[in-house]
């Protein structure tokens, strides 16, 4: 029993860092049927906001702060993720809806730069850009509707972006002076550690968890909850609800679909920088670690049906927990004495790269009786 | 795809053949044998280049995982090797076994002690394989998208898998080639070297005047039929499934090939053969070059490889922005590669522009083509 505990809360552990992955880039999938290769450098992203936050959390004036910098990481690795995602449906993708092998290419091609970006500047500079870029999206949108209608508001947006891209060299030079290890590009993997308050272990039902697994069991909750009711509730969640059934139809009753597309699409990439600070708290950050979950956020995302959150819940702790019972060979624990050929079967696969390759191979299979899912889109689809 | 292909002159085509023939005589005499062994890199490369072109550009198939049949030619090649030139190693079997205390060749590398059955295994396996994955997907109608993720996942199966058996295949390590004997000789020596450019050089225009027989007739308009259409394929009473598995197996076989003849100029095939961005890269080969052209699809992968071992000998960290903008430019700005610019309107809309050509107001066909007169 005991064991049977151990191993759900492992797989939920598991599954709850892929859900959280998942879950933007289902809502970017799902409701835009746009293949982000980018996700996990996304993901890698708001895991280096993390690191940032936390060397910032270090200087004197913050330092009373330093327990909560994990709390102010998530949000800010929403922001951070959410105007990098923004710019890229400004910039790339939405010149390629309607084509979705082709926005598959170049968002892989923007996560080679990203991932050598990273490498190659320094991250100081790196945040002074995002805040330029956050200034000078966002700033034009704050003006008061007279100076939007003028003739001359395209001025206005030049100067905003002026404006914007002093602050952020100002904000990026600050930074550097001010912390030593954020002055020089690295390709280096970095650490970030977790405040005193999540370090150690808690005890539930006579069973030790680490608080880290606990803290991004409760990320994801948090984020799945916020999504749920954003999409059912708000007015936005409705409007992209009917973007997503019906494209031409909210088209025409005046719906915009060009601003549903950017919101989504941020909320996506805001997702991945939450997933992001989930995987900081894993391992250490490298310009990598986003390609490490991609693949399996796909898989999730294939699984569960697509435009569905349920399923992607579903599919995500199904495969945690999958992936914990094979890995760790804990079948043959439950289940000491069961048939040699099974066992030595069973062993074969009791590795985590190994049980990666069972699992995949299992969806495969499940395709094949399920091609749409756990949960397909109901109602007649015209094949495309 | 465009109304108006340029035809070229029959002069034009033969003088252009001349001149690559003689350059391929030619290239091992001329070259230094580094950068002639890079070349039959490259060459052996624009293989799998054209397989990728065959299915994404004439049948719509974008496979992110051609890399799986890539490595399996590359390791039935080097088991091959290995197991022929270790007769001096313990048991008869190739050392790295003896590393992992296996002391009996696994038996499903029993077969590659005979060159004929290798002969076939390189590109046989990999069809195999790719007919069995392929089949299985198209079975059930996924495509699009789900198709590419599908085969990104299998990809990953098969580098993990690839990647954890040391026992086997030498696990991370892979297997080395360059030591190996091959008709007495080293394979890593000059003039084995010299020979592999050569079956490579030949290998590839092989495989070329292939894909134009397979892209040739009713079979290749099937394939460009399921690309622009498949609903209305299957309507006209074609099966898409067989048509897809067939042509994804042959790009699997093709890509098997071109694996062999890589990894025999590289000296090593290792689970590296199977990541992921490698397998993507082979797409943007094929991108750049032109889609639907299977020229380009050539002289995207020679380019593109050539461009990066310089760029990567210039300015290490520049290649990952040079790719990554590669991607998106060719994806916004030039959805037909530059090949497919060169053969379309491209070169006529650039001095149009420029306006050092008359303007078309009707159809290029009429306009430009019309000396061949259908009027009278």
């Amino acid at each position: 029993m005991e064991l049977l505990l151990d191993s759900l809360f492992n797989g939920v552990a598991i599954g709850s860092v892929l859900l959280v992955a998942a879950l933007g880039l289902a809502i970017v999938f799902g409701l835009m049927g746009v293949i982000n290769l980018a996700h996990g450098e996304l993901m890698m992203l708001g895991a280096y906001t993390t690191y940032v936050t936390q060397l910032i959390f270090k200087l004197p004036i913050l330092k009373p702060f330093y327990n909560s910098y994990i709390i102010v990481s998530i949000f800010l690795a929403f922001i951070v993720s959410g105007v990098v995602g923004i710019l890229l449906e400004k910039t790339i993708i939405r010149k390629l809806y309607g084509s979705p092998l082709e926005t598959l290419l170049a968002t892989w091609g923007v996560s080679l730069i990203l991932q050598q970006f990273v490498r190659s500047v320094p991250l100081a500079y790196g945040a002074g850009l995002v805040i330029s870029l956050l200034i000078g999206l966002f700033l034009p949108t704050t003006f008061p509707s007279k100076i939007k209608e003028s003739i001359n508001f395209k001025y206005f947006k030049f100067s905003s972006w002026i404006f914007a891209a002093l602050t952020g060299v100002l904000t990026g030079s600050i930074i550097s002076s001010s912390v030593s290890k954020l002055s020089r590009a690295s390709a280096r993997n970095v650490d970030v550690t977790a405040p005193s308050w999540m370090r150690g272990q808690v005890e539930i039902i006579g069973t030790a968890f680490p608080k880290t697994r606990l803290m991004i069991i409760v990320i994801t909750l948090i984020s799945v909850i916020a999504i749920t009711l954003f999409l059912n509730q708000s007015a936005w969640g409705m409007r992209i609800r009917a973007v997503t059934q019906n494209r031409q139809m909210s088209d025409c009753l005046g719906i915009s679909t060009e601003k549903v597309d950017i919101i989504t699409f941020g909320i996506g990439s805001g997702l991945a920088g939450v997933a992001g600070v989930a995987v900081s708290l894993l391992g250490s950050v490298g310009p990598n670690v986003g390609g490490n979950y991609i693949v399996g956020c796909f898989m999730v995302v294939v699984l569960g049906g697509v435009g569905n959150l349920l399923g992607t819940v579903l599919a995500s702790f199904g495969i945690g927990i999958m992936t914990d019972l094979i890995g760790a060979g804990r079948l043959l624990s439950i289940w000491p004495d069961m048939p040699l050929p099974l066992s030595n079967t069973i062993n074969f696969f009791a590795t985590t790269s190994m049980a990666r390759v069972m699992i995949f191979a299992l969806i495969v299979i499940f395709l094949q009786f399920k091609p749409t899912g756990l949960f397909p889109q109901k109602g007649r689809m015209v094949e495309n | 795809m465009s109304l108006s292909k340029i035809k070229f002159d029959k002069k034009i085509v033969l003088s252009f053949w001349i001149i690559l023939i003689a350059l391929i005589i030619a290239a091992p005499t001329l070259l230094p044998v580094f950068r002639l062994n890079l070349l039959g890199r490259y060459l052996s490369l624009s293989i799998v280049a054209l397989g990728v072109d065959l299915i994404w550009g004439y049948t719509g198939l974008l496979s992110l995982g051609q890399g799986i049949f890539f490595a399996l030619g590359g390791y039935c090649a080097a088991m091959y090797l290995q197991i022929t030139s270790s007769s001096e190693f313990p048991n008869n079997i190739p050392e790295f076994f003896a590393l992992y205390g296996v002391e009996k060749l696994p038996f499903f590398w029993e077969p590659f002690r005979s060159p004929i059955f290798t002969f076939f295994a390189i590109w046989i396996i990999p069809a195999l394989v790719a007919g069995l994955i392929g089949f299985l997907v198209f079975r059930n109608r996924i495509k699009g998208v789900y198709f590419s993720i599908l085969t990104q996942a299998s990809l990953l199966v098969f580098f993990n898998f690839f990647n954890g058996q040391q026992k086997l295949i030498n696990g991370t390590n892979g297997l080395k080639t360059d030591v190996t004997q091959l008709f007495g000789q080293m394979v890593g020596s000059e003039s084995m070297q010299r020979l592999f450019f050569w079956i490579t050089a030949f290998l590839v225009i092989a495989a070329w005047f292939f894909a134009k027989w397979v892209v040739k007739g009713r079979f290749g308009n099937i394939l460009i039929g399921i690309r622009d259409d498949e609903p209305r394929v299957r309507f006209t009473g074609y099966n898409p499934v067989i048509f897809k598995t067939i042509i994804f197996s042959i790009a699997g076989g093709l890509a098997g090939i071109s694996g062999a003849l890589y990894t025999v100029q590289s000296g090593i095939v290792s689970p590296q053969f199977m990541t992921v961005p490698f397998s993507i890269e082979m797409v943007i080969w094929v991108a750049v070059g032109g889609r639907g052209t299977l020229l380009g699809a050539i002289l995207g992968a020679v380019f593109i490889n050539y461009a990066k071992s310089l760029v990567s000998e210039a300015l290490p960290a520049s290649w990952m922005f040079i790719q990554g903008g590669l991607f998106i430019l060719v994806v916004t700005a030039l959805p037909e590669g530059v090949l497919g610019w060169i053969q379309g309107d491209g070169p006529r809309n650039l001095l149009q522009r420029f306006g050092l050509k008359r303007k078309i107001e009707t159809y290029p066909s009429l306009e430009v083509n019309n000396k061949e007169g259908n009027n009278e």
